[in-house]
């Protein structure tokens, strides 16, 4: 499925889009990891919670739960909250 | 005037103690937005820019493994992504994340964990175990390497120990951005001694490597006024703890309650009862002399009313004593004589090895400044970075 990256984790990837599989979002998230190594920790706590000012939209949805079910056609965007100043 | 370092224990000098006058210095400077290298010539009179590295990082630490010369650990976050450690092994041409960066353990179902936020310190082993690393973190966490920094492990005896939880408090207990596990000595002398302080928390030690550990606050004080409890490690906030390279029986803090020394198995002394009383004993970091334990630098800040964190009258000065804390001089040629409302950080104050020390310090508003002559006068040898950190005096291959 297509994984939109937000410019401040475009040092992982080296692009903005990148297409990778998951049954789950942390599925997905792990996957993400295996190919772009320490991507995750930057989003992802030791506790298996989303990091305080880093969003998770599929479909234009936001989740929160990392076993929320996925399938090859949904879209997730990683984002960083507009937070900060 | 030099002096006759005074080991108790009679055991060889560390080589740390030794003088390094041919060696040109690296200063490794972390901040606020970024990290940057400054290399210097031998007579560290001129200095070559190097950086941003990392520019938009929070950078908390950035050090040189004194094993290898080249070496470099970057403890860093950003403002929206999570912390990591950064890793160059040619001298910070180029750099690789950690793989497993510094994690607390996953906590079982149901029960609440911790993350880390970001790594603050980071103290490289002792000379004799190649690869091993200490990391010091916020929430308070003590993790270890074993591979140069590459995976990290935490210390169950802290991080999970009830009774550490307890000193170390919730996030909310701790200093305004977040508490810190800092001031990870290795003694030079033996691996398996170690000391780390606690903002707040206190100060601990350990014989065995880090197995188990016992608490060193005798004769600290406590905030006034409350009644608090000065045996209770959740009173203490040291600042900054050093140990003498030519004496490793001899500790030095910077506390929240003033400037101590200890020796031996001893009690903590309040050296900083002999600050001028106009200016007081309270400031974050603390340097000590590498081949004399007599010698100690600090730089005292306004730790009154609602604490401003700012010089003193907004007059900066760093203090020295030469006699163990007898006595202090203040030490402010070539420094802003009045209207200068910055300071220094607890990891933003540094010395090198050479003879005479040079000294370097970083400031909250970004100019970094030198000495070369051990305080007697003072230079601005950069400005306008942004909010510095911390500053190393490295010396690389």
């Amino acid at each position: 499925m297509k994984v939109l990256i937000p410019g401040a984790l475009r040092s992982y990837t080296e692009r903005g889009e990148v297409e990778v599989s998951g049954a789950t979002l942390g599925a997905l998230l792990a996957e993400l990891d295996a190919r772009y190594s320490g991507i995750r920790f930057r989003i992802i706590d030791e506790q298996d919670q989303i990091r305080r000012h880093i969003r998770l939209f599929v479909n234009g949805e936001q989740v929160r739960d990392l076993a929320q079910p996925l399938n090859a056609k949904d879209e997730l965007v990683i984002v960083q909250a507009l937070s900060g100043g | 005037m030099k002096r006759k370092s005074t080991s108790t224990t009679g055991k060889k000098k560390p080589a740390a103690a030794r003088a390094t006058s041919a060696r040109a210095v690296t200063l490794l400077i972390a901040t606020r937005k970024g990290a940057w290298l400054m290399h210097g010539d031998a007579a560290r009179k001129k200095w070559r820019v190097d950086g941003p590295h990392f520019l938009g990082h929070v950078v908390s630490q950035l050090a040189l493994d004194p094993r290898d010369g080249r070496t470099l650990l970057a403890a860093a976050k950003t403002g929206h992504l999570g912390p990591t450690v950064f890793r160059s092994t040619d001298r910070g041409r180029s750099w690789k994340e950690a793989r497993r960066p510094p994690a607390f353990a996953k906590a079982p179902e149901g029960e609440q964990g911790r993350a880390v936020d970001h790594t603050f310190w980071l103290t490289p082993g002792h000379r004799d175990e190649t690869g091993v690393w200490y990391a010091g973190t916020s929430p308070q966490g003590l993790f270890r390497s074993d591979d140069g920094g590459v995976t990290w492990d935490p210390f169950s005896s802290i991080n999970d120990d009830m009774q550490y939880r307890k000193w170390m408090g919730t996030v909310q207990d701790g200093t305004p951005d977040g508490p810190k596990l800092h001031s990870i000595i290795v003694d030079p002398r033996d691996s398996a001694h170690m000391v780390f302080g606690m903002s707040g928390g206190g100060v601990h030690e350990s014989k065995d490597g880090g197995k188990s550990w016992r608490v060193i606050i005798d004769g600290m004080e406590v905030v006034e006024g409350f009644n608090f409890d000065r045996a209770d490690p959740t009173f203490h906030d040291p600042h900054c703890v050093r140990i003498c390279p030519s004496n490793p029986d001899r500790l030095y803090q910077q506390n929240h309650c003033g400037i101590y020394r200890r020796d031996g198995a001893g009690a903590w002394v309040r050296i900083g009862n002999n600050m001028p009383k106009k200016v007081g004993d309270i400031g974050f970091p603390l340097v000590v002399h590498p081949r004399d334990d007599n010698a100690v630098w600090v730089f005292p800040m306004d730790g009154t009313t609602v604490w401003p964190r700012t010089s003193p009258d907004g007059k900066p000065a760093v203090y020295t004593t030469r006699n163990g804390g007898k006595t202090w001089q203040r030490l402010d040629a070539g420094l802003p004589a009045s209207q200068a409302w910055w300071t220094v950080k607890r990891q933003a104050m540094t010395g090198d090895t050479q003879d005479p020390v040079g000294l370097y310090f970083g400031t909250t508003s970004g100019e970094l400044w030198m000495s070369r002559d051990e305080g007697r006068k003072w230079n601005c040898i950069a400005q306008h970075l942004p909010e510095i950190y911390a500053v190393e005096a490295a010396l690389l291959d």
